[in-house]
């Protein structure tokens, strides 16, 4: 029996439709380009809606010492130089316009006294710089996008799975794909392809991120001959949930933190106030009293150590419980209830400012945060590595093939800064759908051929046709806890190797997983393909976390805990060799101008 | 519920054609939520077993379901609330067609929405592009703007779920949405006639179901639905409003 496809054919097909996703399919729209737009869930359903925090813009709304160029400097600072400076730059220049154009499309973002767009506090920003909607900015973020998106001509796929990019040449010239609903195949002919998959976080067993975070995008681009950087950058974000059980892993906002909110040890001390980095003495808060003065605004006080950057809390946090200071379900407390003793109607503050963190522990963890503290740990963030791009185009090594958000890499370096996601994705979401359009007008379309199509359905269907037998839930699990063993917050040679021969043996269990036979809206087929992806960039973060023999950023060595200054600014390069295998080089970071130079100097 | 137990899950199984309940028994452990027992239950015995889930933490609106007869968020309903004695029935919202399992096809939504005029600002205040805007008019709107589009008002309206008005009423979930636009201090855009006509306003009936199943806690019926029904009156039905409408055709700027 032969297997059909569907046909579809656009000048830029774009893959993901969260913030980065809708932002270029906008974008490219409006360059005139004809615009699919797939997304595996329904739309308006991606992980954008997860963001809570802000959007990071150098607007100066709240404090006029503002400017880009601090933006610059601490996005630089955070992702301790490894950041391509030039999307530092853009991203820092750009955003204040993006989150300007989100308003003119109908976001309602919270307010300052004169009406202006009010922003907020967050971690590793000097001043407060983070547009915001209460704790809810992600959802109004793709709620905005998707409704200005739907009158904008874009074709939108949504359930629909993309498996494989298509190839003719060095160029990529379509993709294919599986709608979920039914299990038909799609074959997408297009002059430009944008990835907007988002991230990797799947791969760890504590994660803030939905199932549909099992690196599809970093899969494909790789297959398809890309680049990957940086993939050993994980962030784990210091504050999720860790109780109960099932709830583990769901973020609990740094606007929390931002708000005022403390972390205590089981002893009742303030344990970040022991830590301090160097690199952020000056700009810290000596004591409890200048802490507190920073988050109600007074501009001459230097933030409270729990806003320093999230690899560092993170860490604090998990020696906190491993040397038995933790709280009784294994993570710190996180207070903001204690505001009551400073300011009146601190209950109701807290509800209006953070309405959903409110619901979310009232409802799952039967607590009240206005009255008691929370129970926090580390969880599985976002991924800082990804798709290796260039800085004003957003196109990957392979020719037609762009990358936006958190599936590119570059702007966040080792780390990235609570804020500056959201603006990423529609900064580069923007440039990204720009350049593909203006790609797919000077190069065209290319009829697909149907040797590589008939190959593409016959992989997809492997998991039904050829299963071996193998639970592929149960392949998942094994994995997501073998990375969150072996290579999570705290590393080493011993465990990283050790996770390498884990992913081998894994992969071959995940050559067998098996599927039944219905193709309609069926996890099981859909978990056995995710795996694939979720192999490969599992491998991509382990190869690069073994190589990296220092600690910087997001990526802790305890066989290295220290920076490696002599040698330590490079990126790792991930490239799949002509046998198949994975291969890692070092390169150089890029450098940055003097004018740069200079910022960093005078700032850093 | 302080400790685990085994707990009977009756779930319902099938395509549009042909459904039936079938019983599975997992373990249960303190602090589960219903999408938590139905990921257990797919790893353990049924993996084809087809539901929609994203955040598993009430922001995404994708798990919306029948629990025990009652609409709620799968990833939002804790076991230790509801009666672990007798089966746990889970279905699909019935308001939908069925496509698989607890997955419904919800795509009329979006074709509802796509045909209520969009966002339609002044122009700016501010030279940089900016507008400018008052908290407490703000926050009316961004009441609406918390709809997470669960779909479950629209699973639970009588109008929709039982009288299958589709084609001529739009549901509480685009009442919200006609609404938050409609409030917006920046828009100038005129939805009601649309909301009489297309979007049939006048077949809600104010029985509030709506609002008692909303996870975000919207009141739907009282905020949303009831002011807009009062500005389609004015402009209507009331003598006065049309009179004035002869010297004054565009809406007025208060709106
Ligand atoms: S109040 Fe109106 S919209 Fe809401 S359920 Fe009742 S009839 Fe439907
Ligand atoms: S209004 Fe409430 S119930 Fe209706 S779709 Fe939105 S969040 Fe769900
Ligand atoms: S999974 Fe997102 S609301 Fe339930």
């Amino acid at each position: 029996m032969s297997e059909q496809a569907t046909r579809t054919e656009h000048d830029v097909l774009v893959i993901g439709a969260g913030g980065a996703g809708l932002r270029a399919a906008i974008e490219a729209s409006a360059r005139g380009a004809r615009v699919g737009l797939v997304c595996k869930s329904l739309l308006g359903k991606a992980h954008t809606v997860m963001a809570e925090g802000g959007m990071a813009a150098a607007m100066a709304n709240v404090d006029d010492r503002d400017n880009w160029r601090v933006h610059f400097t601490d996005t630089m600072r955070g992702g301790q130089y490894l950041n391509n400076p030039r999307m530092a730059e853009l991203h820092a220049k750009e955003a204040p316009d993006r989150v300007r154009e989100l308003e003119a499309w109908g976001a309602v973002f919270d307010r300052t006294r004169d009406g202006r767009i009010l922003q907020r506090n967050f971690g590793g920003h000097r001043y407060p710089r983070l547009a915001h909607v209460g704790d809810r900015t992600g959802l109004e973020m793709i709620r905005t996008l998707q409704d200005h998106g739907i009158h904008q001509g874009i074709d939108i796929f949504m359930e629909c799975t993309v498996t494989t990019l298509l190839k003719q040449g060095d160029r990529v010239v379509g993709a294919f794909g599986y709608d979920r609903e039914r299990g038909r195949f799609r074959v997408f002919g297009a002059g430009a392809v944008v990835l907007a998959t988002g991230g990797i976080g799947r791969a760890y067993k504590i994660t803030s991120n939905s199932w549909e975070y099992t690196g599809d995008g970093h899969s494909l681009a790789y297959h398809a001959g890309a680049d990957l950087i940086d993939m050993e950058f994980v962030q784990f974000h210091p504050t999720g949930m860790v109780w109960p059980p099932s709830v583990r892993g769901i973020l609990v906002t740094e606007g929390v933190r931002g708000e005022g909110g403390v972390l205590r040890n089981s002893q009742g001390r303030r344990f970040m106030f022991d830590d301090i980095p160097p690199l952020y003495a000056n700009q810290t808060a000596k004591d409890e009293e200048e802490g507190w003065r920073y988050v109600t605004g007074d501009k001459n006080a230097n933030r409270p150590p729990e806003l320093l950057t999230r690899d560092h809390v993170a860490r604090c946090i998990v020696r906190e419980v491993r040397e038995g200071r933790g709280s009784p379900h294994g993570g710190v407390f996180l207070d903001i209830a204690w505001i009551k003793q400073r300011i009146p109607n601190a209950a109701e503050h807290i509800r209006k400012k953070l309405p959903s963190m409110y619901h979310q522990f009232k409802e799952l963890a039967g607590v009240d945060i206005t009255q008691e503290p929370m129970e926090v740990g580390p969880t599985t963030h976002y991924v800082m590595g990804g798709v290796r791009v260039d800085g004003d185009t957003q196109m990957s090594t392979v020719p037609g093939l762009f990358a936006a958000g958190e599936v590119a890499a570059g702007l966040h370096g080792a780390n990235r800064l609570g804020g500056n996601s959201l603006s990423d994705l529609v900064v580069f979401g923007k440039r990204a759908g720009e350049h593909a359009a203006a790609w797919a007008k000077s190069h065209g379309t290319i009829a697909i051929p149907d040797d590589q199509v008939q190959e593409a359905i016959r992989s997809t269907l492997a998991p039904i046709d050829e299963g071996g037998g193998e639970n592929p839930y149960l392949v998942q699990q094994d994995l997501q806890e073998l990375m969150q063993e072996k290579v999570g917050i705290v590393r080493n040679a011993a465990e990283m190797s050790a996770a390498l021969d884990g992913l081998a043996a894994l992969k071959a269990r995940a050559a067998k997983a098996q599927a039944t036979i219905n193709r309609e809206y069926n996890p099981s087929w859909h978990t056995a393909l995710d795996l694939r992806n979720l192999l490969t960039v599992s491998e991509a973060v382990a190869l690069s976390a073994l190589d990296r023999r220092e600690s910087r950023g997001a990526h802790f060595r305890e066989d290295y805990p220290d920076k490696d200054v002599a040698h330590g600014g490079h990126n790792s390069v991930i490239r799949k060799a002509p046998d198949g295998s994975m291969q890692l080089h070092r390169e150089p970071c890029p450098p940055m101008t003097d004018e740069q130079k200079a910022l960093v100097k005078e700032m850093g | 519920m302080a400790e685990s137990r085994r707990v009977t899950f009756r779930i319902s199984r099938g395509d549009g054609a042909r459904t039936e309940l079938v019983d599975y028994t997992t373990e249960v452990t303190p602090g589960m939520v219903v999408l938590d027992a139905v990921h257990q239950i797919q790893a353990e015995s049924a993996p084809d077993l087809a539901c929609r889930w994203n955040c598993k933490a009430g922001k995404c609106g994708s798990c919306s379901a029948e629990i025990n007869g009652r609409p709620r968020l799968m990833c939002m309903t804790r076991l230790g609330d509801l009666d672990l004695d007798m089966p746990v029935i889970v279905e699909p919202m019935r308001a939908f067609p069925r496509i698989r399992d607890l997955v419904t096809d919800v795509s009329w939504n979006y074709r509802v929405k796509k045909r209520i005029k969009p966002f339609t600002p002044r122009p700016p205040d501010a030279p940089d592009g900016s507008w400018r805007m008052v908290q407490a008019d703000v926050d009316r709107v961004q009441e609406f703007r918390k709809c997470i589009e669960c779909f479950l008002c629209q699973n639970v309206c009588h109008v929709l779920r039982d009288h299958h008005k589709h084609e001529e009423f739009a549901g509480p979930r685009h009442m919200v949405y006609v609404a938050a636009l409609e409030m917006h201090p920046l828009d100038t855009q005129d939805r009601l006639g649309d909301l009489k006509d297309a979007d049939g306003i006048g077949y809600c009936n104010i029985t509030k179901c709506c609002t008692k199943v909303c996870p975000e806690h919207i009141t739907i019926t009282d905020n949303a639905i009831i002011p807009l029904k009062e500005r389609v009156a004015d402009e209507f039905y009331d003598p006065l409003t049309r009179l004035f409408r002869i010297f004054r055709p565009r809406r007025a700027a208060d709106r």
